[in-house]
């Protein structure tokens, strides 16, 4: 069995670096992404979809497959850790008390309470911030959703688990995390409705105010707010399964 | 770009991730995973590319390290076979 493993992996590395031979030589003048791609996105991004941060117009825009897809894979993967660890909370066995690395104290300190409490708007403004403004400046639906979870993350630790599934509980992430992929999916159906291709955004001028360049740039918004809800969600109940050993009663 | 900064860096780099091999304790095995993070946040923001910086400093100096953290303090200190 450890040699078909062996096996395996130098067969799909040679595979690998047999298909490397493939791309163009690093830094050929001639490589499609020298001559006219990078050119074109560097110089068009702007007059074609008003957003002047290329890294978001590529990504929610050019490539909006390619991270509709993205976000699927993270939900998908988040509902594989939930089907692995989740338990039923009856059936889990008490642990151990010589066998954790340390016993957590069970009232949280004053200190840290207070900390977390004052800093925990400053985080959930900053995440809205960075999803918001992702057009303009560093960041967009993925990071935005990142903080967001590590804002609800330190609820779980500074107070408890519970206190932070009390407002977040799991149905509700599971349910905001499908929401977040229908309404970026839901964008690309609109899309088709009015009679252009999936995600095409320029075809839903007839929704937002302005012309079509400024519906790909409310679109993208619109799509960015959609990872955001899926990320920050899946994201939070990945920590919440891992930390709780699935049972998700007692954290850290 | 600063080749000197880049270079202190790159070293660090290579450290943080041999050590975060080689150190025996998982707990700081994880917490030395979290500085490469940063390190490698340092040098894509040095890099211009602000917005995977961005990425790194959020997904893997923060919430990995914190997952992983969550991970180990679930495990036991001896494993029972």
């Amino acid at each position: 069995m450890k040699y078909i493993g062996l096996l395996s992996v130098f067969v799909t590395g040679f595979l690998l670096m047999y298909a490397v031979l493939d791309f163009p030589a690093w830094g050929d003048p001639n490589s499609p992404a020298s001559t006219h791609l990078s050119d074109h996105y560097i110089t068009k991004t702007l007059e074609e979809t008003g957003v002047p941060n290329l890294v978001t117009a590529v990504l929610a825009d050019y490539r909006g497959f390619d991270t509709m897809l993205e976000t699927s894979v993270v939900f998908v993967a988040g509902i594989a850790i939930l089907g692995i660890l989740r338990k039923r909370s009856s059936t889990t066995v008490p642990i151990k008390k010589s066998g954790r690395l340390r016993t957590a104290s069970p009232e949280p300190d004053l200190i840290i309470r207070t900390t977390s409490r004052l800093l925990l708007p400053a985080i959930q403004l900053f995440a809205l911030y960075v999803i918001a403004h992702g057009h303009h400046s560093p960041g967009g639906g993925f990071q935005g959703g990142v903080i967001l979870a590590a804002s609800l993350i330190l609820v779980a630790l500074s107070f408890s688990l519970r206190s932070a599934m009390l407002k977040a509980g799991e149905r509700l992430m599971i349910i905001l995390g499908n929401v977040g992929i229908y309404i970026y999916a839901g964008v690309g159906v609109l899309c088709l409705l009015s009679f252009a291709n999936f995600l095409d955004y320029s075809a839903l001028d007839w929704l937002y105010p302005g012309d079509a360049v400024r519906a790909r740039y409310h679109s993208m918004l619109v799509v960015e707010i959609g990872v955001a809800f899926t990320v920050g969600s899946v994201l939070f109940l990945i920590y919440a399964a891992l930390s709780s050993k699935g049972a998700m009663r007692r954290g850290l | 770009m600063i080749w000197q900064f880049d270079l202190l860096i790159l070293i660090l780099l290579v450290l943080t991730a041999i050590v975060s091999l080689k150190v025996r304790d998982l707990l700081s095995a994880a917490m030395i995973f979290g500085v490469y993070s940063f390190l490698m946040c340092l040098l894509w923001a040095e890099m211009g590319a602000v917005d995977v910086a961005f990425t790194e400093a959020a997904v893997g100096a923060g919430l990995s390290t914190v997952f992983m953290i969550a991970t180990i303090h679930r495990t036991t200190r001896r494993s029972r076979d």
